[in-house]
């Protein structure tokens, strides 16, 4: 198993929203999925996640209602709001815009040494 | 979902977070089971994975955002609980509060309802007043001057920018039904309510047919009238009463507490049905003018269209209109000289509620030092400085919130005694209540104080040398506070010695001005107006001789030593002055010195005992046929004629109105506080000038007749006299009135009310500030000398004799003294100089005051803090280092 990495700051929250974006999911599932698509890569702290819910809740980028759950056991359930798409939006395009500039950067050839 | 939401379901939300952790838990259990864990490895694993949950759910609690809520709520309890813990220290500083919050709420109460409140009409903003203005009239000395009746009517029809209506102030006697009695009522324009917008609460309004001369003489009752005369019933409508000899049936009743430039009349009559010739001339202007701007239009504009049609008129009536336009400004309400007062009694009460500030402050402060164990404890337990900050506001905040409640109950309760105190009438009282302005005030001065008095001991809370504090135990070390409360106690003593001063001031000012010579002498004496019968008005040798009957009759009353009559007197409100000169020669009225005009029968000099310094009073002979002749006062003669003898030399008064307007000099009296014992140095109008009663010319005399009032001098009381005067002068068809009766004496000491009501106040306020100056003094005294116990126990055991202590303690206070009366001397003469702006006939002699009350003050503070020195005195050295 590769050594994790940190996830880094604030982007835990876009995470969660890209996740909450496929569908309504519980805590639980979407600390699962997490982990299944960053591939082990990155160490989610799960007791970081549900302050995270709770402050995307807060904050009306995501809701979420009581609901039975595959086993039959009611869970409560997060989905996106249309706030939320936004901010999703908005956040992924800034994202993607950053980690253009950073392998720019790191691509640069030679230079300072 | 809102945070109150959020907060109301606060128990919910618990639950359900406890759900959401647990599924999770149990979920990520099952699945590493389901992978082959074993089960108590698997719950192991589960909770690592997961993080603590109680952290978990702290963290989750804050970011509901609730948090800062639940926080308050939690130091809200415990502020109270702590408060609980020591009854003494929380009734004297909620009392203190109480006290001060009190006294400023009550004030502001006052200040709300008589300054800023709109008057009481829907939609005030668009109401205005128009005025007359002409170059030739002087508005500083005489104020705005009104309209005449056709300029009225005129602007009236052709404005397309506001409806106006206009009110004209009258009196007169009502003889039926009922004893006959004198009323006050207006002539106005029939749409005047209509303007104002204010329903009758009865009947209707006129109709323009009756507002025209020869239309059908209808009334329209003031409430209170209604109520008075007719009990309230709605029969009156339909009924009718004898005003002036003249028969008006009933057709409306004014709504209750209707007011207009502040007075309630009894009575309203239609102006246009009023045939009188000043109402047709446009060189008279009597009207008072009301006007609401249309929907849309502003101030400015309706100015703008006023002004032109002034100017038409002007064009069309060279004679009477020439110069003169009309002035719109917002219609306010009318105060008078009471503003400056109650601005002054709201800050002498704001000083109050510092000093208690500065009182409740420094007591917290003792206690904050005293628990400095339990909050470093409580650092060490992880509690953040903000969060320590917050809780002691919040206690201080619960303190100054009760307060503000308590104060707020003796605002509510005070008022009204209050009201019924203030000298005279206060103007526009009945609008004064408790509304959610002032409630709105008392909130935010509570929460102000509680933030003044809290924030010095919240900041203190301790954060440097923590382990120093933890280990020091009780011994804890007062060094850092002292200052701090030294700080507290000198402003205490500062503000003490404003208010302290300003007392003293106030108290030479009254004995200056009681000792002043009026001009006249006031006891025995007995003014009264009088309205003759209005069949003795309708011709000018009937009047002369209703006037020649009542002075004799009167003059033949037991106990009347002689009587004269009068139109205007001093101390009274009302009073008529005229421009005089020296010369013949055309000279514009607004250049020339005022004279205060009195109008006078022969032995007016003798009943009011003013001085004769040169010539003669008037006597028989000076009738309309004789030489026109005035008398003067002395500063007249100083202004006119400097040291030349006046007497035979001639004054030509311009708009006097007689045939000729020179008037020959017979006679110097001396000069008569016309203003009361306060306003006459400062007075614009000084100079006083007699007339003849027995010289008015015919044209007169129906008016005069309605302003003249009788004076008395009286061998006995001269209140003992009303009930004879009344049914002696009644006159034969029984319609003769006395009204407005007053004695001198009365009117000399209302001259002086407004002093010594504010010295009786300022008294009151400065012997608090006294009070919780020493109450303070003593406090934090006791405080540091309690705090220095074993100190003082060190002493006495090495040798230290008590007076040593004593004087320890003493030199401490003493320092915090005289910084106080250094600072608060320097404020105090500041203070000074606004208190001789506002009040009337303030001495401007603050040295004596400053004697008086500066030892005053230090000699109370001396014996505050001699008890606290003398218990440092007395300390038994085994016992206080034994505490250790």
């Amino acid at each position: 198993m590769n050594p994790k990495t940190d996830l880094p700051q604030g982007t835990l929250d876009l995470l969660i929203l890209k996740i909450a974006a496929l569908g309504p999911a519980h805590g639980y599932a979407i600390a699962q999925r997490l982990e299944q698509v960053s591939q082990h890569v990155v160490q989610v702290p799960q007791g970081s996640l549900y302050p995270a819910l709770h402050r995307l809740e807060n904050r009306g980028l995501l809701a979420a209602d009581w609901k039975e759950s595959e086993t039959g056991r009611e869970a409560k359930f997060y989905r996106l709001t249309r706030k939320g798409r936004a901010q999703l939006e908005t956040e992924a395009a800034s994202w993607e815009r950053l980690t253009q500039a950073v392998g720019l950067i790191l691509s640069l050839s030679g230079g300072a040494e | 979902m809102s945070w109150w939401h959020r907060l109301l379901r606060r128990k919910k939300m618990e639950e359900q977070l406890e759900k959401e952790l647990k599924f999770h838990l149990e979920r990520h259990e099952a699945d590493l089971i389901s992978s082959g864990v074993h089960p108590d490895e698997a719950r192991r694993r589960a909770r690592l994975t997961l993080g603590g949950p109680e952290q978990v759910k702290e963290e989750c609690r804050d970011a509901r955002g609730t948090r800062w809520l639940e926080d308050a709520w939690q130091d809200f309890r415990y502020a109270l609980r702590t408060l609980r813990q020591k009854p003494g220290f929380a009734a004297v500083a909620l009392l203190t509060l109480a006290l001060g919050i009190g006294s400023t709420t009550g004030m502001f109460t006052l200040v709300n309802g008589v300054l800023l409140e709109p008057l009481p009409y829907p939609e005030p903003s668009s109401l205005v007043v128009v005025h007359g203005q002409s170059s030739e009239w002087n508005a500083e000395l005489f104020g705005q001057q009104n309209v005449a009746y056709q300029d009225f009517l005129d602007a009236q029809r052709s404005a397309r920018s506001l409806d106006m209506a206009a009110a004209l102030f009258n009196g007169g006697t009502l003889s039926e039904p009922g004893e006959p009695e004198y009323v006050d009522f207006r002539e106005i324009s029939p749409d005047l309510f209509l303007v104002l917008r204010v329903p009758l609460s009865q009947g209707r309004a006129f109709t323009p047919e009756e507002d025209k001369i020869g239309g059908a003489p209808v009334t329209i009752l003031g409430y209170s009238f209604w109520l008075r005369h007719f009990g309230g019933a709605p029969d009156a409508l339909g009924s009718s009463l004898r005003l002036d000899g003249k028969r008006y049936s009933i057709v409306g009743v004014a709504k209750e507490g209707f007011r207009l430039f502040g007075q309630e009349a009894d009575l309203y009559i239609p102006v246009g049905q009023n045939p009188a010739r000043f109402l047709h001339n446009r060189a008279a202007h009597p009207m008072h003018v009301v006007a609401r701007l249309r929907p849309g239009v502003t101030l400015s504009q309706a100015q703008a269209e006023l002004s032109l049609i002034g100017r038409q008129l002007a064009e069309a009536y060279k004679d009477t209109n020439a110069g003169r336009t009309f002035l719109v400004q917002p219609f306010r309400p009318d105060v008078g000289d009471v503003r400056p007062i109650l601005w002054l009694l709201l800050g002498a009460v704001g000083l109050v509620l510092l000093i208690a500030c500065a009182n409740v402050a420094s007591l917290l402060l003792a206690r904050a030092v005293s628990r400095e164990r339990e909050l470093a404890m409580r650092v060490a337990l992880g509690a953040t400085r903000s969060r320590l900050v917050r809780q002691c506001l919040t206690e201080s905040a619960v303190l100054g919130l009760s307060g503000g409640v308590l104060g707020v109950l003796l605002a509510s309760l005070g008022i009204r005694p209050f009201i019924a105190f203030w000298p005279g009438a206060l103007p526009r009282a009945e609008e004064v209540q408790l509304d959610w302005h002032v409630l709105l005030f008392a909130a935010g001065v509570s929460i102000l104080s509680g933030l003044l008095f809290g924030l010095a001991p919240a900041l203190r809370a301790p954060f440097k040398n923590l382990e120093q504090t933890l280990r020091a135990g009780m011994r804890s070390i007062a060094g850092g506070s002292r200052r701090l409360h030294s700080v507290f106690v000198v402003s205490e003593i500062a503000l003490a010695i404003i208010l302290l001063v300003a007392a003293g001031m106030l108290g030479r000012t009254l004995l200056h001005l009681s000792s002043l010579d009026p001009g006249l002498d006031i006891h025995n004496v007995l003014v009264t107006r009088m309205a003759l019968s209005p069949s003795a008005l309708a011709d000018p040798a009937k009047t002369r001789a209703a006037w020649k009957d009542i002075l004799d009759r009167a003059r033949h009353i037991p106990g009347v030593q002689s009587v004269a009559n009068v139109d205007t007197f001093p101390m009274r409100e009302g009073d008529n002055e005229q421009a005089y000169s020296t010369t013949p020669d055309q000279v514009p009225v607004n250049k020339l010195p005022f004279a205060l005009m009195t109008c006078a029968s022969a032995d007016y000099l003798k009943v009011m005992g003013i001085l004769l310094r040169r010539g003669r009073f008037f006597d028989d002979h000076d009738d309309p046929k004789s030489t026109q002749v005035i008398v003067i006062d002395e500063v007249l003669a100083q202004n006119a004629f400097g040291s030349q003898d006046p007497i035979g030399k001639r004054l030509w008064i311009p708009e006097m109105g007689y045939s000729s307007n020179a008037f020959e000099i017979v006679g110097v009296v001396g000069h008569v506080r016309h203003w009361g014992f306060a306003a006459d140095d400062q007075a614009k109008v000084r100079a006083q000038i007699y007339y003849p009663f027995s010289q008015l010319p015919d044209s007169f005399l129906r008016r005069w007749s309605e302003l003249m009032s009788l004076a008395v001098r009286t061998e006995i009381p001269p209140l003992s006299l009303v009930a004879p005067m009344r049914s002696e002068l009644k006159g034969a068809s029984n319609d003769q009135v006395l009204y407005e009766v007053h004695t001198m004496e009365q009117l000399a000491s209302d001259s002086l009310a407004q002093q010594r009501f504010l010295l009786l106040l300022f008294g009151i306020f400065a012997a608090l500030a006294l009070l919780l100056a020493c109450i303070g003094i003593y406090g934090v005294l006791a405080y540091l000398t309690g705090q220095r116990v074993q100190e003082m126990g060190v002493r006495i055991a090495l040798g230290a004799r008590p007076a040593d202590v004593m004087w320890l303690v003493l030199r401490q206070s003493l320092g915090m003294i005289f910084l106080g009366v250094i600072l608060g001397g320097a404020a105090a003469l500041a203070c000074g100089r606004i208190l001789q702006r506002l009040v009337q006939g303030m001495q401007p002699s603050t040295a004596s005051a400053f004697a008086t009350m500066i030892p005053l003050l230090v000699f109370a503070a001396l014996i505050a803090s001699f008890l606290p020195a003398r218990r440092a005195s007395r300390i038994d050295p085994v016992i206080a280092l034994r505490q250790e």
